[in-house]
């Protein structure tokens, strides 16, 4: 079952569907995005430096009907980027029909889900591919070709995934900046299982919220969203690396203890399937100072402490053994105006990534933003080396209709 | 939204028909606070759940203005001794649409607040000790929003006086819940159907720091009393925030997995 058969199916199940009391809505945003890179190129492909101009457009169509117990969505994404031609590329982010009955939810397209509660790494949410030219952030995902079904009870709530159709990770073009020291063979991905890229995967959600605790349980049985990179040769005699797939097993755990203005966070995954057996671990706390000396605004305290077991055989990481810090202010003003600024630090060797995040509204329709991704004191030896020397700001500005 | 629940909970305020200025010169001036506490509350009782759209409009001290358009859900609580839900969804500014905020009141302990954001299909339970917070850039502290349940106060009953075209009651109430902004609050409640018109809001400096005005009260299913106009004004900065609301639904339904944190996907 292909994704493009499962949306037909949809449609034409939705439309056969339709009634009375139908509504549909019409909104989404575009955006100019200017990013600047402070530094030269690492590689001589590297275009230039300086600015690199960028836009996207995402409407978002939708429409309910029979007493809003049926609901199509679909959300195309496209963006066009001057410099990097993989950063040029447009996905379904959604294109499904929902179905809700009493305790029972259905989802069959294209969809999207989250799971997890840590900021500086998102452990347990393993359904949708990350879409990394986006932002190196990784919290950008393409749209999942999926069957999801969910039953609602006052215990919690279950849901069961059958995820036909895995997504390839988006890496930047071999010529464009973010690129690591050697060449991703993009089009060229091994998968461990013989069904390639068709693959029908399945996950598995438990979800609850008792007093100050909210608690999810997950299981994830197929092609793991992470690559690993196998060097070799292409035709024209480069060294390149290719990505591969491995077929793996994840659970995982993720729990919230909300308390006053405490927040403590837990993701824990185990993962097989990838070399040796190994775990990873997402810890830590936030705690807010609301209206700080009486402006109104809120201060945002965050720590989080990152392991990961994993060996050489799997994926690469560069959150082994990491501390992340960051503080979230807002000031509760007319605009909405808020700024999150955060470092995930390596003790060893001092390696650190650094995120600042601002934001405000312009009027109703506009909104602002300022990203900056700066990496620094990277080790030779490090998972970041290659692209040390691609720190940037982005400037975006968005119309929402 | 329990910040809302409050507002809607306090439209109903009313008392009991045999609270007369007579009999409640009998009782202490607490315990004819709390009776009309108790009263306002009584009427309300049954409502069941209700729905409603509502523009807020939120002005600074030298006149710029921003508008929120948001739907407002609450459902009552099934047993004496729960709170109410609540579900704000909002509609405008556009990009913020279908972001939720939910709320479970508690009479006694702290409140469960969740936040869904729908671009990262990410639902966060957050930190409800923001009491005296504001909520979306208003004048409105989460507080002020929050249901009204009599056991969050203590009563005094001051006075009775003119307010506008009623008779009403004047009374004293004291936040008894952790982490209030308030020092007190004093409400004045017309006679007749026992509805808040108007609130002073006394900070921890017991300085006047806002007043909440309620305007153009409707009936429903011949028994509950909704304000349609409330105006919040800061005394100290000049701000004010308005809320207009549109016609009520009352009893669609509405059960509790739709205020569940787990179905607040299902927004958008």
């Amino acid at each position: 079952m292909t994704a493009r058969t499962l949306l037909v199916a949809a449609i034409a199940l939705a439309l056969s569907s339709i009634g009375h009391s139908q509504e549909g809505d019409l909104a989404g945003y575009a955006a100019f995005e200017p990013r600047l890179f402070f530094d030269k190129p690492a590689y001589q492909q590297n275009p230039k430096q300086g600015i690199s101009a960028s836009a996207v457009i995402s409407p978002e169509f939708r429409y309910t009907w029979s007493e809003d117990s049926n609901r199509i969505t679909v959300i195309p994404f496209y963006r066009y980027d001057e410099d990097d031609k993989n950063r040029t590329h447009w996905d379904l982010r959604e294109a499904n029909w929902q179905y809700f009955d009493g305790p029972w939810t259905w989802l069959v397209g294209v969809g999207k889900v989250f799971w997890g509660v840590a900021e500086s790494r998102h452990l347990v949410d393993i359904v949708n591919q990350t879409d990394l030219v986006e932002d190196i952030d990784q919290e950008e995902k393409l749209g999942q070709p999926m069957i999801h079904v969910e039953h609602w009870s006052e215990s919690g709530s279950l849901g069961i995934f059958l995820l036909p159709g895995f997504r390839e990770r988006t890496f930047p073009a071999n010529d464009a900046r973010l690129r690591g020291p050697l060449p991703i063979a993009n089009n060229d991905a091994v998968y461990d299982s013989g069904a390639g890229d068709q693959r029908v995967d399945a996950a598995l959600r438990w979800k609850t919220s008792i007093n100050n605790w909210d608690i999810g349980l997950s299981g994830f049985y197929g092609t793991g969203r992470e690559p690993r990179f196998v060097p070799g040769v292409n035709t024209a005699g480069e060294l390149i690396l290719t990505p591969h797939y491995d077929v793996i097993s994840q659970l995982g755990v993720d729990a919230q203890y909300t308390e006053d203005a405490w927040l403590w966070k837990l993701e824990v995954i185990g993962r097989s399937g990838q070399g040796d057996d190994f775990g990873a671990v997402v810890a830590g706390v936030e705690y807010t100072f609301f209206d700080v000396q009486g402006s109104n605004a809120d201060l945002g305290v965050l720590a989080e402490y990152l392991y990961d077991a994993r060996d050489e055989t799997a994926p690469p990481t560069s959150l082994d053994d990491d501390i992340f810090l960051g503080l979230r202010f807002t000031l509760n003003d007319l605009d909405d105006t808020n700024i999150l600024a955060g470092a995930i630090v390596d003790p060893d060797d001092g390696e650190t990534v650094t995120l600042i995040e601002a934001q405000r509204r312009l009027g109703e329709r506009w909104t602002l933003e300022l990203e900056l991704r700066m990496l620094s004191n990277i080790p030779d030896q490090g998972r970041l080396y290659g692209i040390e020397k691609d720190s940037y700001l982005t400037l975006r500005g968005s119309w929402y209709f | 939204m329990k910040r809302f629940a409050w507002i809607f909970a306090s439209t109903f305020i009313i008392f009991p028909i045999s609270v007369t200025a007579e009999n409640t010169m009998q009782l202490t001036p607490e315990a004819s606070g709390l009776a009309i506490a108790q009263e306002a509350s009584r009427r309300n009782e049954g409502y069941g759940d209700t729905t409603v759209k509502l523009v807020m409009e939120l002005r600074s001290a030298d006149g710029r203005t921003r508008e929120r358009v948001l739907t407002w859900k609450t459902l009552e609580a099934a047993q004496p001794g729960e709170g109410d839900k609540s579900l704000t969804i909002f509609h405008e500014p556009r990009d913020i649409a279908g972001t939720g905020f939910l709320s479970h009141t508690h009479v006694s302990g702290e409140d469960d607040q969740w936040l869904y954001l729908p671009s990262l299909k990410r639902v966060k339970r957050i930190a409800s000790s923001n009491k005296s917070g504001s909520f979306v850039g208003s004048e409105f502290s989460y507080e002020d929003l929050l249901s009204d349940e009599v056991e969050k106060f203590t009563y005094r009953w001051l006075r009775d006086e003119p307010c506008g075209a009623w008779e009403c009651f004047v009374v004293e109430r004291v936040p008894v819940y952790d982490n209030s902004g308030y020092r007190r609050q004093v409400i004045w409640i017309d006679r007749a159907e026992y509805r808040i018109q108007k609130t002073e809001f006394y900070n921890l400096d017991d300085n006047l720091e806002k007043t909440l005005a309620f305007g153009e009260y409707r009936q429903y299913l011949d028994q509950f009393w909704r304000a349609h106009v409330l105006l919040m004004e800061s005394i100290q900065t000049g701000k004010s925030t308005q809320l207009v609301f549109d016609t009520y639904d009352f009893k669609t339904g509405l059960t509790e997995q739709d205020f569940s944190p787990d179905t607040l996907k299902r927004i958008r």
